[in-house]
């Protein structure tokens, strides 16, 4: 299961971060990382990106860079 | 002792306010080396022996970003004597992941938590003492909005100058320290110990920018990588994301020591808002509403008021203050030259080569400072992206991003700012494509032009003008469709993964400021590029050939500007204006747009012309159909900017071949369309010849067959 599959509203655990180079490196930077949480807050008004809240803030992210990330749902 | 300190923090930290609250007006703004990152250095007003370097906002020190490589070559080789880190106190986490790459360089940090007072406010409790242990640097608390703590932040650097650098004392986890502590003895046991570390931690990165840049030597790379590999087998981790989890974990230890949070789940009031404001139903009738809103008030109402009043009083006969008269600039200068004797031609290279070509430049200044000023309040106050957030999708469609709309929403008031607005894009590919198609859309330059056809050949019929922005992003619309399919702009989709700083009230001062610079960039072009240029044209068109000798010439039809805009004049007839006339109008259109109209009006022998030239349009409905009209309009909007828009599209891709290719795309692109208007226009209103036809059918199967047909198949196979 990939960040992309889950639900506005609810929460998620990162088991891994996939993809390589300057996208993945962003991504882990932002602090998506093996372990956290990311509750999905929203997605936006044309179906994408996603907005997540992750460390005490917000971040948007395409559904195609949420979908190089496993987690697990919580 | 003179102390040059490095201002660094993620972006929407308060970096800004921080630096110009310390140092007021004692600015330099350049460049940094070799790139068009913004680089802003500084005295601090009550200590000038400070110099303090603003770094770009940055999230990390890795490789792949402009801004970040910036930053850490400057604190790699320059060395400040420290690092003012700062940080967003309601945004501990992610903002001391920074600190813990900061305090790795062997450089004295001191790190100021900044919105003390919303964290205060909010009840959530930091340990300043304690946090200052675990990282290993003096932590102050400021507010860089209402300008407490910051003598003791002051204060602190001089302290930590003093102190001098020292050993960096973060520690991963066994491990890792082994195979860092086997690098640091096989590549830098001749750096300085407090150096060794953030080398170690790159090379085990495998950082390629570093790799390259010390040249290591091949077996001892394979030596290290045998260390690496080990411990990422232990790990189940590349080298890379073990880093980044060991710092994420270590400051998330660091927080549970130092941090109380009082209100866990609460909404913000930031919270509520965007609740509203990027809800699924209201965000796009809300955007459309705020871009109304701005562009209502900056160009059609305040904005017209004030560069109406530039233009025809400041510029033009005279203005009345308190009852008063004022001569306009061009009516006192003219007297004070008669007045003084001066030559006529020196009197006519002044008042119609620099007063009136400066002059209809600057008269679009408060248009621009007022759109200027929304747009500062716009990116201040967090809504910028969320415009990003917003329209991404629609956006990628074109191949562009959603951050795109800012450069072509600012293009809508002047290019120039448009096109520098593009450095917010972190992907090279949607920069460069977002920098060839900004100008599509008319800028407030090129309004008179719109305003001048629309008036002599359509009788100033309304749908003109909505036309021209609405083939404005058009063009924008095919061309990003066209150029995505292209192997220039085909490869790997770029990232958008970017932060939607919480909502707040950005200080005026901030506001104002930004505003100016940029205001002030588009003034100082009308002085320079603009200046030159008009006394050029002026030039061209006042000195040609009569009699057999070279001189000041009384028929305009012999100056050296009518001879050269009749040798290029075929280019044109294709398109329906293949006049000398429309051919200079168009060349001088180059140097700035609104120039068309100016020129129309030497050429056809009316000195002064109005904003709209209502002067000369029976002259022109001589040399125009409605179609050959509409043509010229088009080939004028959208081809190659003005000058100093391709100035700034030089100076933004960095690249001269870029450069070219942007242009080049632009002209071509807008003689297609040009030839599609005008060749079935004139065919289907009953003139026009079928060669012709057949030749815009030929292109417009040429320009759909670009846009339609499938990617590039280096994209197919992503």
């Amino acid at each position: 299961m990939t960040l992309k599959d889950i639900k506005v509203g609810h929460k998620a655990r990162v088991l891994k971060v996939n993809g390589e180079g300057a996208v993945r490196r962003r991504i882990m930077d932002m602090g998506i990382t093996k372990g956290v949480e990311i509750y999905v807050r929203k997605v936006a008004p044309l179906g994408d990106p996603m907005e997540l809240f992750v460390r005490g803030y917000e971040l948007s992210l395409r559904k195609a860079d949420a979908d190089m990330i496993e987690v697990t749902s919580l | 002792m003179k102390i040059k300190a490095a201002l660094a923090g993620n972006p929407n930290c308060g970096k800004t306010t921080l630096f110009n609250v310390l140092t007021g007006s004692n600015q330099f703004v350049g460049n940094w080396p070799g790139v068009t990152v913004e680089k802003k250095e500084g005295r601090v007003r009550k200590n000038p022996d400070i110099t303090v370097v603003d770094l770009p906002g940055i999230y990390s020190l890795s490789p792949y970003t402009l801004e970040e490589v910036v930053a850490r070559n400057f604190l790699v080789d320059e060395k400040p004597d420290v690092i003012l880190n700062i940080v967003d106190g309601t945004n501990l986490e992610r903002n001391l992941y920074l600190t813990s790459q900061l305090t790795e360089m062997g450089i004295p940090v001191v790190v100021a938590i900044n919105m003390m007072d919303i964290v205060r406010r909010n009840g959530d409790k930091i340990d300043i003492d304690m946090l200052s242990i675990h990282l290993g640097a003096k932590v102050v608390e400021i507010s860089a909005l209402k300008e407490t703590g910051l003598d003791e932040a002051i204060e602190a650097v001089i302290r930590a100058a003093e102190k001098g650098r020292r050993i960096p004392q973060h520690n991963f986890s066994g491990e890792v320290e082994h195979a860092l502590a086997h690098i640091e003895e096989a590549l830098f046991h001749d750096l300085p110990d407090e150096e060794q570390r953030w080398y170690a931690v790159k090379l085990f990165e495998r950082d390629k920018a570093v790799i390259e840049k010390l040249a290591t030597d091949k077996s001892i790379l394979a030596h290290i990588e045998k260390d690496i590999t080990h411990v990422e087998e232990e790990f189940d981790d590349d080298s890379e994301a073990i880093i980044i989890n060991e710092r994420y974990n270590y400051v998330a230890k660091i927080l549970s020591d130092c941090y109380s949070k009082k209100n866990k789940n609460g909404l913000t009031l930031s919270d509520r808002i965007d609740r509203v404001v990027t809800n699924r139903f209201l965000a796009l009738p809300i955007f459309a509403a705020v871009i109304f809103l701005i562009y209502y008030i900056s160009v059609s109402t305040v904005g017209t008021w004030v560069t109406d009043w530039m233009n025809d009083g400041v510029f033009g006969e005279g203005w009345q203050l308190f009852g008063r008269f004022i001569p306009g600039i061009p009516v006192a200068v003219g007297e004070l030259l008669t007045k003084i004797n001066c030559a006529d031609w020196l009197q006519s290279l002044i008042l119609d080569g620099i007063v009136g070509g400066v002059g209809a430049v600057l008269g679009f200044v408060p248009q621009i400072f007022v759109l200027f000023l929304f747009l500062a309040f716009l990116e201040g106050c967090g809504y910028m992206s969320r415009i990003a957030f917003v329209l991404d999708k629609l956006f990628r469609k074109f191949g562009l991003s959603g951050k795109s709309f800012i450069p072509i929403l600012v293009g809508t008031g002047c290019g120039v700012p448009g096109i520098m607005a593009s450095r917010t894009i972190e992907s090279d590919r949607d920069r460069k494509m977002t920098i060839i198609t900004t100008t599509f859309i008319p800028c407030s330059a090129k309004l008179p032009v719109i305003a001048l056809i629309a008036g002599a050949l359509f009788n100033e019929a309304a749908w003109v003008a909505p036309a021209a922005y609405f083939m404005g992003i058009a063009a924008i619309v095919v061309s990003g469709l066209i150029l995505k399919k292209t192997k220039l702009f085909s490869g790997d989709a770029s990232p958008f993964v970017m932060e939607l700083p919480a909502y707040h009230m950005p200080p005026l001062k901030n506001v104002l400021r930004s505003m100016w610079e940029r205001g002030w960039s588009f003034i100082k072009k009308a002085g320079t590029v603009i200046l030159l240029s008009t006394v050029v044209l002026w030039f061209l068109q006042g000195f040609g050939f009569e009699n057999g000798s070279f001189g000041m010439v009384e028929d305009l039809n012999k100056s050296v500007l009518a001879t050269t805009g009749s040798l290029f004049a075929w280019i044109f007839k294709p398109l329906g204006f293949g006049n000398w006339q429309s051919t200079v109008a168009t060349f001088t259109g180059l140097i700035a747009k609104e120039n068309v109209v100016s020129t129309f009006g030497v050429l056809f022998g009316s000195a002064e012309v109005s904003e709209h030239g209502q002067e000369i349009w029976t002259a022109l409905q001589a040399i125009f159909t409605p179609v050959s009209a509409f043509a010229f309009l088009s080939f004028n909007l959208l081809c190659a900017p003005c000058f100093a828009a391709m100035g700034a599209i030089r100076r933004e891709m960095n690249n001269w071949k870029w450069t070219a290719f942007a242009i080049g795309y632009q002209c071509g692109f807008a003689y297609c369309i040009a030839l599609i208007i005008n060749q079935f226009g004139s065919f289907f209103s009953g003139g026009g010849s079928l060669l012709g036809f057949a030749a815009a059918a030929l292109v417009l199967a040429g320009l759909l067959f670009m846009m339609l047909r499938p990617a590039s198949r280096k994209e197919i196979k992503k």
